[in-house]
């Protein structure tokens, strides 16, 4: 019996994987895709006329959108002001609250504890909720304006700012601090000539990028009130006028990759 | 008298300093242009907050209990519009992350690949929403499409960042045994990649969940679209019930992810 198992080793080549692994992938990929096909199911369920309705009108989107009406582009440069002004002001305010929010929160520069625990369990709850109903809910408050928008992304950039940052401050190397403690310097001596040093590019590009994030939430939280160009989006929408819409989108996305480009170039120079 | 010496200063070139001091007078232009023309109205804003405060906020946080059954059903078709966006997203980008890859294919294809998905990638997502509630009618399809498109080009460009960072060395000893194209991608190039697209895959779907909740906004299916009937009205008992759904699905899901994860890598 030995000599035939030897020999069926011999001439059959070992499977790249083992045979309970294979069947294991089998069944999650079967599982993922009955999941799929459920869930398109479950959602075009509630869908007005059916599938094939729905690819016809997708032919019909180019004929309603083309060509876009570029006659009001010099009405819309003031709104676009407006949303990188509410993008600039967020982002700087956001990033002057997070620093010491950020100490606060990593292991081992925060003085007490506790203070760690609160501020890290506060900020991950602040970045479970999505700008735009912080967004909806500031509106609520504030009435419509800049003003609300503005507060929705400190208040968003916060959450993500002081994760980015107090993870970078967490795995910084500890020598250069321990030394500066040990001849004598204080929290505050630690922190400005041990620590800044080192984190400082890191939390520029952090800021930098979060800027672009809020530069593309801020586009869109005007759709519910929050200023800038997605409330002129929106009114244009809302009277179905579709040419108008598409020249608005072409100048978001003109001023979109324009900022990523610069701020990318900014990057380059700081780092 | 100076019993020491201090290191010398280190010299820094001329055009660095150029450069910096043309950085910082850009960065003074933009503050200055932000603060001289941005149109906030602090007093006003005020007024209605001390008008409002007492009408939204103590609201949020006594959430309305007897709509949950109509929050949880649109709960679930949030989270399954952000699972084929996903689902679909993925597959797509897996041709396209190839394409992408400068040691997969000719320059020029590449190239145009990256611009293609760098294109993609500009669009927020509600911006394709609307384009795509006009397309296919405000219906949760649309939301799909959306967050297929901007998913797509996400994990197109992390997915071609991927393949770029695979042991070459591996793909030429194959190639050196005798082994055509296709077997290169099945035994060389795929067993490494997989493992990351799906784990990039599983955290895009992390970021869905949160996007699929609010694109009902414009009318493209899911939560958003009452949140949007709940702000209208004024509702603000309903919003925090919707909220707090959003906040317990999200962090079940972050946490359900970040386990498979790191099983996964």
């Amino acid at each position: 019996v030995l000599r035939r198992v030897r020999k069926q080793h011999k001439t059959k080549v070992p499977a790249l994987y083992e045979q309970k692994v294979k069947i294991q992938v089998t069944m999650i990929t079967f599982l993922i895709i009955g999941f799929y096909l459920f869930s398109m199911y479950w959602t075009q369920e509630q869908t007005p006329g059916n599938f094939k309705n729905a690819l016809f009108n997708l032919t019909n989107l180019f004929q309603k959108f083309f060509p876009p009406n570029f006659r009001i582009l010099s009405s819309v440069w003031k709104p676009m002001a407006d949303t990188i002004q509410m993008a600039i002001i967020s982002t700087t305010i956001a990033a002057l609250l997070t620093i010491p929010l950020a100490l606060l929160g990593s292991r081992n520069i925060t003085p007490f504890k506790p203070i760690y625990f609160i501020a890290r369990a506060s900020l991950n709850l602040i970045r479970l909720i999505p700008e735009m109903v912080l967004a909806i809910v500031f509106v609520g408050i504030f009435g419509v304006g800049v003003i609300s928008g503005v507060i929705a992304l400190i208040i968003f950039s916060l959450g993500v700012l002081s994760k980015l940052i107090s993870e970078t401050i967490e795995s910084v190397n500890m020598n250069s601090l321990e030394a500066i403690r040990a001849s004598g310097g204080g929290l505050l001596q630690v922190i400005f000539f041990g620590l800044f040093p080192q984190v400082l590019p890191q939390i520029t590009s952090f800021i930098l990028y979060v800027f672009e994030v809020n530069v593309r939430a801020s586009v869109v939280l005007g759709l519910v009130g929050a200023g800038g160009i997605g409330l002129m989006l929106e009114r244009e929408l809302k009277f179905y006028n579709y040419p108008n819409v598409m020249a608005i989108i072409i100048v978001i996305f003109v001023v979109v990759i324009g900022i990523e480009y610069m701020s990318n170039k900014l990057r380059e120079a700081l780092l | 008298m100076k019993d020491y010496v201090l290191p010398p200063k280190k010299r820094r070139p001329l055009k660095k300093v150029i450069k910096t001091v043309l950085i910082i007078l850009f960065v003074i232009v933009i503050y200055t242009w932000t603060i001289l023309s941005v149109n906030i109205d602090l007093v006003r804003a005020m007024e209605r907050l001390v008008k409002n405060f007492n009408v939204v906020i103590p609201q949020l946080f006594s959430p309305k209990w007897s709509d949950s059954g109509e929050v949880i059903d649109k709960m679930i078709e949030t989270i399954l519009m952000a699972f084929s966006g996903t689902f679909m997203a993925t597959i797509l980008a897996v041709p396209l992350g190839f394409m992408a890859a400068k040691n997969m294919t000719i320059r020029p294809v590449s190239l145009v690949a990256k611009w293609f998905l760098s294109a993609v990638r500009s669009f927020p997502e509600l911006i394709l929403a609307i384009l795509f509630v006009v397309a296919v009618g405000p219906n949760a399809f649309a939301g799909i499409l959306a967050i297929t498109v901007h998913s797509m080009g996400m994990l197109g460009k992390l997915y071609s960042e991927i393949i770029e960072s695979i042991d070459m060395e591996i793909i030429d000893s194959i190639k050196a045994n005798g082994a055509n194209r296709i077997q290169v991608l099945f035994y060389g190039v795929l067993p490494q990649v997989i493992p990351e697209f799906l784990s990039y895959a599983i955290y895009r779907f992390e970021i869905d969940i949160r996007s699929s909740s609010i694109l009902g906004i414009v009318g493209a299916g899911g939560i958003g679209q009452m949140i949007m009937f709940a702000s209208i009205n004024r509702d603000w008992n309903k919003m925090s019930l919707i909220l707090l759904a959003i906040i317990i699905v999200v962090t079940i899901i972050d946490m359900i992810s970040s386990y498979i994860r790191k099983r996964l890598v």
